[in-house]
């Protein structure tokens, strides 16, 4: 697979048969007029995806392998920082002290900032503000918070999903 | 087996309510927009895959299953998207991210230093 | 019977946190403020759908959460493209 994964054609005829897969299954219905807006909006789905420029990037099918390790480890920090914002939001004091960390990433290509980016809103207590020129801008909601982006954990480990 | 499953499930459940709640108490009682965007985001994911999972465990393997976890990895994919674009449309119309609790509602969406703070 | 009550609890609570998102909608102060709490309560809508699917036992609802997230999703991003434009508009209006 990884040897013809850089072809175009490779890449939208893997896209057509997932958009397609999709189709069957949420219709559940096989007659002919419903096959053919099926495959109508197959080739409107194709054409668009063209148009923003979907099969010009790299393919990230090959990323994908590595995403379910990023995601355990995701999935752990969320369940933490979930809990310290709820005791926060719960504490009569509101003992809150908003930060915002500007730090330069070590991600190049959007694909690895754009999943960096997500995955620190994903976890409760940090938003990313501004992406802009390899630096990021994200607001804390506790210095605690802070430190952990400050550390750049996220940061390698987004960096690894997309190194070959 | 049936039995911890069920009983699984509840407690994802209840807990995610519980998210829920605490998050919806979040975004009335944190002082600005930065802040709220925290407790809709606690909403957003926790709550999102506690309630999902639990209802997946009393759907067993089923159609309604996967359309369940469709549902899930379209939440989680595009929450963060919406409140980053919410978080960047703030900071770029000029909201200072820096301010703490002791100017609550001073911001009020006015546009002057907005362009400065791209670049 | 056990399973029915706690899928009404949780829906209670998703609703309850819908009045709050509405709350904060009424009163902003800021314009993001009042988009924010329209996406908390788009999200929920979706949670509440899955939810109701089970409590009813119609799993069609299911459907409508899918395209409600959908729908809910480019909502939220052409309002802000819309406030967003305005505002640089009146910048640059201020600027001349």
């Amino acid at each position: 697979m990884p040897t013809n994964s850089n072809n175009k054609l490779y890449r939208v005829l893997l896209l057509g048969a997932v958009l397609a897969a999709a189709w069957l299954f949420w219709s559940g219905l096989y007659k002919p007029h419903l096959l053919a807006l099926g495959a109508l909006s197959l080739g409107l789905s194709l054409w668009l995806a063209h148009r923003i420029g979907t099969f010009r990037e790299a393919s990230p099918f090959s990323t994908m392998l590595k995403l379910p390790r990023f995601w355990a480890w995701l999935l752990v920090e969320i369940v933490k920082s979930s809990i310290d914002v709820a005791r926060v939001i719960l504490d009569p004091k509101l003992p809150i002290s908003p930060t915002v960390v500007e730090f330069d990433t070590v991600c190049k290509g959007p694909i690895s900032q754009v999943i960096l980016g997500n995955a620190i809103t994903l976890s409760p207590g940090t938003v990313t503000l501004d992406v802009y020129a390899d630096r990021l801008k994200v607001h804390c909601l506790t210095a605690q918070g802070a430190e952990a982006i400050r550390s750049g954990e996220a940061d390698r480990r987004a960096a690894q999903i997309t190194e070959f | 087996m049936e039995l911890t499953l069920d009983i699984l499930s509840f407690v994802l459940m209840t807990t995610g309510g519980a998210f829920v709640l605490i998050g919806g108490i979040g975004a009335l009682r944190l002082p600005n927009v930065y802040t709220r965007l925290h407790a809709a985001s606690l909403t957003d994911t926790m709550a999102s895959i506690l309630i999902i999972a639990g209802i997946m465990l009393q759907a067993g393997f089923s159609l309604a299953a996967i359309k369940l976890l469709a549902i899930l990895i379209f939440l989680l994919l595009t929450g963060p998207t919406a409140s980053y674009a919410i978080a960047n449309a703030a900071l770029l119309s000029g909201l200072d991210p820096q301010c703490d609790g002791s100017t609550v509602g001073a911001a009020d969406g006015d546009d002057e230093s907005g362009e400065e703070l791209r670049s | 019977m056990l399973d029915n009550a706690i899928y009404l609890v949780v829906s209670i609570a998703i609703l309850v946190t819908m009045g709050l998102a509405m709350a904060r909608a009424i009163l902003g102060p800021t314009v993001y403020d009042r988009v924010l709490a329209a996406n908390v309560f788009g999200t929920k809508t979706v949670l509440l759908l899955s939810v109701i699917a089970f409590l009813y036992g119609r799993p069609d609802f299911l459907d409508l959460a899918l395209t409600y997230a959908l729908i809910n999703f480019v909502g939220i991003l052409a309002v802000l493209q819309f406030f967003q434009s305005r505002s640089r508009t009146e910048a640059k209006e201020a600027k001349d």
